[in-house]
Parts: C-alpha cells; structure tokens; sequence
C-alpha cells in the first residue's frame, strides 16, 4: 500500500494566528479521504501547503512522491484542485474555464467533459460572474473532474450546491474511487464524509485530533438507547461507560461507550424489554464533542 | 423617500474604508498648488522677469496644450491657476471616478452589496452615498487649496474662485461615473468609460486652448472650467454653481438608471459567451491576450486619437506667434519657428510616454488583482509554474507600452505630415522620438512587479505612489527649480530629446532599462519565494 499525502507535524502562522500547529495527515493511495474541521480549522490551509501555493514554516509534507513547494508544477500535472471559493474570469464563460484549466493540466477527457455537463445540469455559455456560487462551483468540479490525473484535492466542494446536484457529486466521487483515483475531501459537512469517505481526519485549531476509518472512530463513540422495560430498570446506573441516564418510571434513555454496549444490553434483557432502539453514533456527534471540548477548554 | 434609506451608514462605512486613501488624495491635491507661491517669487522675482515669462508663455501652444491657457502670469494667482489649474482638474476628477466606482460597482461586481441590500438599505442608498462621498471629497480639495492659497497670502476672491473651479470638475465627473457605474456589471469597464469621458475633456480643453479661432471649444470639457473661471484675473466664480446644476442633471441620469436593472447586473446585458474555448486559450499567454486584450486594446485606440489631434496641431504653432518685437525675440532664442514646433512636439512625446506609464502600472498590477480575487490560485494549481504565470502578464506590460508608444508616434506623424507634408520623415521622426520614452515606461513596469513581488500587500497604492512621484517631478520639477538630484529620482527626467541640434545620447537609456530589468528580476523572486494569497 502506498502513500499519495503524508504530512507530519506542519506549523504554519500569520502573523499571531497559528493556522497550523503540528497537524498531521496520512491519505492512502486509492482511498476517498475525508478531511473534517469546523470553519477556520485549518483545512484550507492545509491544502494550500499541499498545494505550494503556501509554504510552511515547519514540519514536513509529501505528495505523490514529492516535495509539495520544490517539485510544485511537476505535481500539479498528476492532480486536480477544486478551490473551496470559485473565482471565475469575468470576460471567459465557464465552458473556457473548464477548457482552459483542462488544458493547463495536460489534458481533458472530452467525452466525460460532455457526460458531466450533461449531469451537473451546466451551461458552459455563461460568463464569470452570471452563474451562482453552485455554478461556479460546478465549473470547478467539471474542469477537475474531466481531467486525467491521479489525486483530486477539493476544499468544500459541496457548499453551493443543492441536494439534488450534491447526490450527482457523490456518484461521481465514487466512479472516480473506482477508477484508482485518489481523493481528499475537505467539507465541514458530516454526512456527505460518512457517505463517501473510507478513511476521516478530523481536525481543530490547526491540529489532528482524529484520525480513521469510520468503524475505528465509532469505536470512540456512543452510542444512544432507549427502552421500555418490563420492570425497573436495575444495574443500569452502576455500569461504567453509560451517560446522561434518564429514567421515567420503566423507560430509560441513556447514551453508553461503544465498548460497553454488549454489558448494557444485557444489563437491559434482566428487566426484560418491550421496547428498543437505538441509534448509531454520527460523525456529527462525534464532531460536537470535540468542539464542546474546544469551546469548554 | 425610502430608496435612500440606509445612506448615512454607508456614507459612514465608506469614509471608513477610505480613512488613509481619500485624506491623501485631499491633501496632496489640496496643498501643492498654493504651496508653490514662493517659489514663483523666488524664480520670478522682478516685474521684468514676470512680463518676459508671460510674453513667452503666451506664444507657447505646447504649453497650452499641456496646462491651458495663460491669462496673467505677472502675479502668483494668475501663475498658479495656470501651472496647476487643469491638472489638479485632471486629479480631482480621477478621485472622484476611482471613488464613485469604489463605493457604488465594484462592491456590486464584488457582491458585498448583495450582502447590504438584505439589509434595511434602499435601493438608491449606495448610489447616493458613493456620489456624497466622491462629491464631498472634490469639495474638500477646493476648500482645502483655497485655504492654502488664502495663507499664502493670495487675493481672496482668486483664491476662492480657484478652489470653487477645482470642486466644480470633480462633481462633474461625480456625476459622470455615477452613469457609468450602472452601464455593466464590471467595475473595470465603469471605471475605463468615466476614464474614457475624461480623456474626451481633456482632447477638448487641449484643442480649444491651443486654437485660437476655436477657444469656445473649451467650455465644453469641465476640465477646462478652473482655468476659464480666470481666478485672479476676472474670477467668474459662477462657473461653479453652473457645474452644479450640471453635475445634478447628469446625476438624474444615473439615478433614473438604477431601477432599470437588477442588482449587480448592467444596463447592457451580458452576452453569452462559446462553449468551448478556442484553441489560442491553452496557456498562461493565451489566457493573459484574453484578460489583456480589451484594456491593450482600448488604451491603443486612444493613443491613437491622441496622436492624431495632437500631431495636427504641431504645423499651427509657429503661426500662433503674435507681432511684438518682445516675442520675436523670445521665438528666435528658442530655435525660431522650428525651434516652438520641435519643443511642442517634444512636450506631447512627454504627455505620451506618462500616459503609456500609467497603462504600465496597471498592467503589471492586474496580477496582483488576480492574486487577491482567487483567481491565480486555481491557475498556479496546474501545471502553470509561478515564473510561467508572471511572464506570460510581463509580455503585455513590457510589450504593450511598446506597442502604445509606436501606435502614439506614428499617429503624431501622420496628423503632423497631414499640414506639414513629408510624410516619410514625420512618421520616422515621431516613431523614433517616442519609441525612446519606453526605457522610461519599462522602469515603472520594473517598480510595480518588485513591489508586487516583494510588498504584495501594498503594492498597488505604493506602485501609483510611485507613479504620481515620478509624473510631480518630470512635471513641475524643472519650473519649480528642484535640485538635479531629486530631479533624477524620475524616470521621464532622463529620457534624451530627439531634437535637431541636440548631439543624441543613448547611454541613459541603457541605464533605464537595467534599472527596470533589475526590479522585474527581483519581484519575480521575491515572488517565487512568498505565499499566494
């Protein structure tokens, strides 16, 4: 198994700001890679060391096999980049653009180029700034998307565009998995992560806090029950690993350490159930606890 | 009236934004023309240095043509609203183009508007408050001369009706961009019509003040309106209530405009454009003709006009010499008839190398805007390497002066040859007498890159800085008497004039171009080396 991004320890500041303190990020070559931060985090940051449009004041970073600031535009050939605000030029219409940065990276696929248009619903006929923050947006994503190149780096691709649009997007991230392609996936958008990325790195203030495969970071989790019981509820209240344990009568509603689960429920059957659901953990709330922790810390 | 709701904050913001711009502005426009009032009395000290000055003045088109007309220069008020009169028109109109367009199409173009109009902001709000602000500042700057003349000691009406001639040019051109600013969706073409306007009252003060049988023709450019108040000679103060009732007229315009269209759309309606982009659009160069091509382009037209006008008034001006003995004398120190013609010229070849300066210095700095608007990002993401990128926008801002400069001369020789005959040799001559002013350009193409390379955060105020310094010196330098060695600081100082009779050196010009190769170099490092963004 090889490596396509392996970043360690990356500092980058302006000014005061730390933007970057020692973050850490390892995509595998072939993989879907979530990147998950809430705004300011760093993500951007991040990829535009990647990139070489910044360079970092320490730490080290490795893309494809080389240096992301000194082999810059050798790399840039084998990548496609979809920034997460879409400028376009106001006198080109986008159907330019997306020729344009085609060709700046060595190619476009013509066929696909068509097929995409044809699905993101685009008229390439427009000029700059006639199209929405969608359709700029998808101007970016046909010109990435067309092109023949091994990794694709998009920075919240999915902020403009509707629901409908965001499914076509999926669809295509995953033909772009099955082709080889590798793909990081920056977004603050939890569930399009849990649905299209193997592997998520989450990060806060310039720093990773998590990083996995979806089942390795439920594993963290908890997870949320709540029953009807035949009787009172007993043992419930001295397992460990059970949280915010709230009982009416023969109902209770608890969420447990992912770990603990097997313990709870059996703990649950001695009272006899009636009722059960439960619910899986969500990135989403995986993603509170850490910001909680921030905004207590 | 609710669709001004919402003007005073924006007024307020828009003073917030312009909090270190518009005072530079006022000051510098405001206080360099009273200021020098010693200096015509250290230079002119005696009534028969005055009366020769004015004797020489008189006869001198290209002066005219440059500063306009010359009423009286026997007194310090009359010297000054002649020296300064029409190009403090000039900057104050420029301010007030540049400001308008600032506050009312480019936040449009920008989409902050957008974010303002959601809130409880009329729909005429940013229109009125950009043409406040814009409005106030050219008052501020008449207030501001006037009160500078006034203590140094000049007569109070002239000085009032200098300063009330200066307010009267820039709420024209107020309200002038306030027109254009609702004509596209761009603030660039908002600000290239007003500009546009501009070099239109320009070519009608020139013409009018350098034809004796047409004068009247300069009533009809606003620029010309300090200098036809007379101050200090016949101070019609009244020119300034009649830009008022003008600028309000042309103001009705554009406010008559706005509820025409869409917020952020135009009045002339975007057309679509192919679908595919044609083969020339697969590189850095090919996407830099296309964001270079309409500026290069209208800049050339221009400079055709230009030259053209201005060469065909070049066989006129010894016929201009008037019949006392005083000015004979006067003509014949300077070369005769020959001699006025070849100094005219000479000055225009100046005008033209100055005017190809500013197009440098835009050029360059629209990498910077690319920068700034994201829009070199997507591009630096490919395969384009940051050198590729800065050398493909260095072929328009070294070549495209080049380009402006022939276009300028030939046209000077042909409008020339058109009275004076020998077309050949005009068309040789202009060509050769501008295409020598490039070395001169090239350096403010070398200090906007350094600057955009090395200072990227203010490079585009520093870089016009620079520009303005360099035009004050090659300007009112010589006349204000200012040493050699602040002289030299511009550029336009060392270009050789192509005169008969002046032995040609080259040498300067090789210095000219290493000084501006040497700044290109280092800002193409100084770029290689920093962060995007």
């Amino acid at each position: 198994m090889t490596t396509a991004i392996s970043v360690s320890g990356l500092v980058k500041t302006f000014g005061r700001t730390r933007a970057l303190d020692g973050l850490d990020l390892t995509v595998r070559t072939g993989e879907v890679h979530g990147f998950l931060g809430p705004n300011g985090a760093g993500k951007s940051t991040t990829i535009r060391v990647l990139l070489g449009l910044m360079r970092a004041d320490s730490g080290s970073a490795t893309l494809l096999g080389g240096d992301p600031w000194r082999d810059a535009t050798a790399l840039h050939r084998r990548l496609a980049y979809v920034p997460g605000d879409v400028s376009l030029w106001p006198t080109l219409s986008g159907g330019e653009v997306i020729d344009l940065l085609g060709r700046l990276r060595g190619g476009l696929d013509q066929r696909r180029r068509a097929d995409l248009l044809e699905r993101f619903d685009l008229d390439p006929r427009k000029k700059g700034r006639t199209y929405s923050k969608g359709n700029r947006q998808k101007v970016a994503l046909v010109a990435a998307l067309a092109s023949d190149v091994e990794l694709l780096i998009m920075d919240e691709p999915t902020s403009g565009l509707d629901p409908l649009m965001e499914s076509v997007f999926q669809e295509c991230v995953r033909e772009e998995r099955e082709r080889g392609r590798t793909v990081l996936l920056s977004s603050h958008i939890l569930a399009e992560v849990e649905t299209l990325c193997d592997r998520v790195s989450i990060i806060r203030t310039g720093r990773t806090v998590e990083t996995g495969t979806l089942a390795e970071l439920r594993h963290l989790t908890r997870t949320s029950i709540a029953a009807e019981l035949a009787g009172p509820p007993n043992g419930i209240t001295d397992l460990s690993g059970v949280h915010d344990l709230k009982v009416e009568g023969n109902r209770v509603r608890f969420d447990v350490d992912t770990r603990e689960l097997d313990s709870a429920l059996r703990a649950l059957s001695q009272s006899g159930v009636r009722s059960l659901t439960s619910q899986p953990p969500t990135l989403e709330e995986l993603f509170l606890r850490h910001y909680q922790e921030e905004a207590a810390s | 009236m609710t669709g001004i709701t919402g003007t005073g904050p924006l007024v307020r913001l828009a003073l917030r934004r312009d909090r270190i711009i518009l005072p530079i502005w006022i000051v510098l426009l405001g206080v360099i023309p009273g200021s020098t009032a010693k200096a015509y009395e250290q230079l002119y000290p005696t009534m028969a240095d005055r009366i020769t000055l004015n004797a020489g003045s008189a006869t001198n088109a290209s002066a005219a043509v440059l500063y306009g007309p010359a009423y009286d220069l026997t007194t310090t008020g009359g010297w000054i609203a002649w020296r300064y009169g029409s190009f403090l028109a000039l900057f104050v109109a420029l301010m007030a183009i540049f400001t308008v367009t600032r506050h009312t199409r480019a936040e449009e173009d920008s989409g902050r508007l957008e974010l303002l109009g959601s809130a409880v902001v009329g729909r005429y709000a940013a229109l009125t408050s950009g043409l406040l602000v814009a409005g106030g500042a050219s008052v501020a700057v008449g207030l501001l001369s006037t009160l500078v003349m006034l203590g140094n000691g000049l007569p109070v009406a002239g000085s009032v009706t200098f300063g009330l001639g200066a307010a009267a040019t820039g709420l024209v051109f107020t309200a002038i961009s306030g027109v254009t600013a609702q004509l596209t969706e761009y603030s660039r073409s908002a600000n290239g019509f007003a500009t546009a306007a501009l070099g239109v009252a320009f070519l009608l003060r020139a013409l009018g003040d350098s034809t004796p049988s047409a004068h009247w023709v300069s009533w009809l450019s606003p620029l010309a309106w300090p200098q036809q108040a007379k101050p200090f000679v016949a101070d019609k103060w009244w020119v300034f209530p009649m830009a008022v009732v003008i600028a309000a007229a042309i103001a009705t315009i554009a406010f008559r405009l706005v509820p025409r269209r869409d917020l952020g759309a135009g009045l002339f309606p975007a057309k679509p454009g192919p679908a595919a982009a044609p083969g020339s659009l697969a590189s850095p160069l090919g996407l830099a003709w296309r964001l270079h091509r309409g500026s290069l382009l209208g800049w050339t037209a221009g400079m055709v006009v230009l030259g053209v006008v201005f060469g065909s008034l070049a066989d006129g001006i010894g016929g201009l010499v008037g019949d006392s003995q005083q000015v004979r004398d006067i003509l014949a120190r300077m070369g005769g008839t020959q001699g006025l013609v070849d100094a005219y010229l000479s000055a225009i070849i100046g005008l033209f190398g100055m005017l190809a300066g500013v197009y440098a210095v835009q050029a360059t700095l629209r990498m910077r805007s690319e920068e700034t608007g994201g829009r070199a990002e997507p591009v630096l993401a490919t395969g384009v390497s940051r050198t590729g990128w800065v050398a493909s926008h260095l072929v328009f801002t070294v070549l495209g002066p080049a380009v402006l400069l022939a276009v300028a001369g030939l046209a000077a020789g042909l409008g020339n040859a058109m009275h004076a005959g020998d077309l050949g040799h005009q068309l040789g001559h202009m060509l050769d007498a501008a295409v020598v002013e490039l070395p001169a350009v090239w350096v403010l193409t070398g200090v906007a890159a350094l600057l955009f390379g090395l200072l990227p955060q203010v490079s585009v105020p520093a870089s016009w800085a620079v520009m303005g310094v360099f035009l004050v010196i090659a300007l009112y330098g010589p006349v204000l008497g200012l040493a050699q060695a602040i002289l030299d600081i511009s550029p336009f100082v060392h270009v050789p004039k192509l005169q008969a009779g002046t032995p040609f050196t080259a040498t300067p010009l090789f210095w000219l171009t290493g000084v501006a190769a040497l700044g290109v170099a280092a800002g193409l490092a100084g770029f290689r080396r920093r962060d995007l963004g």
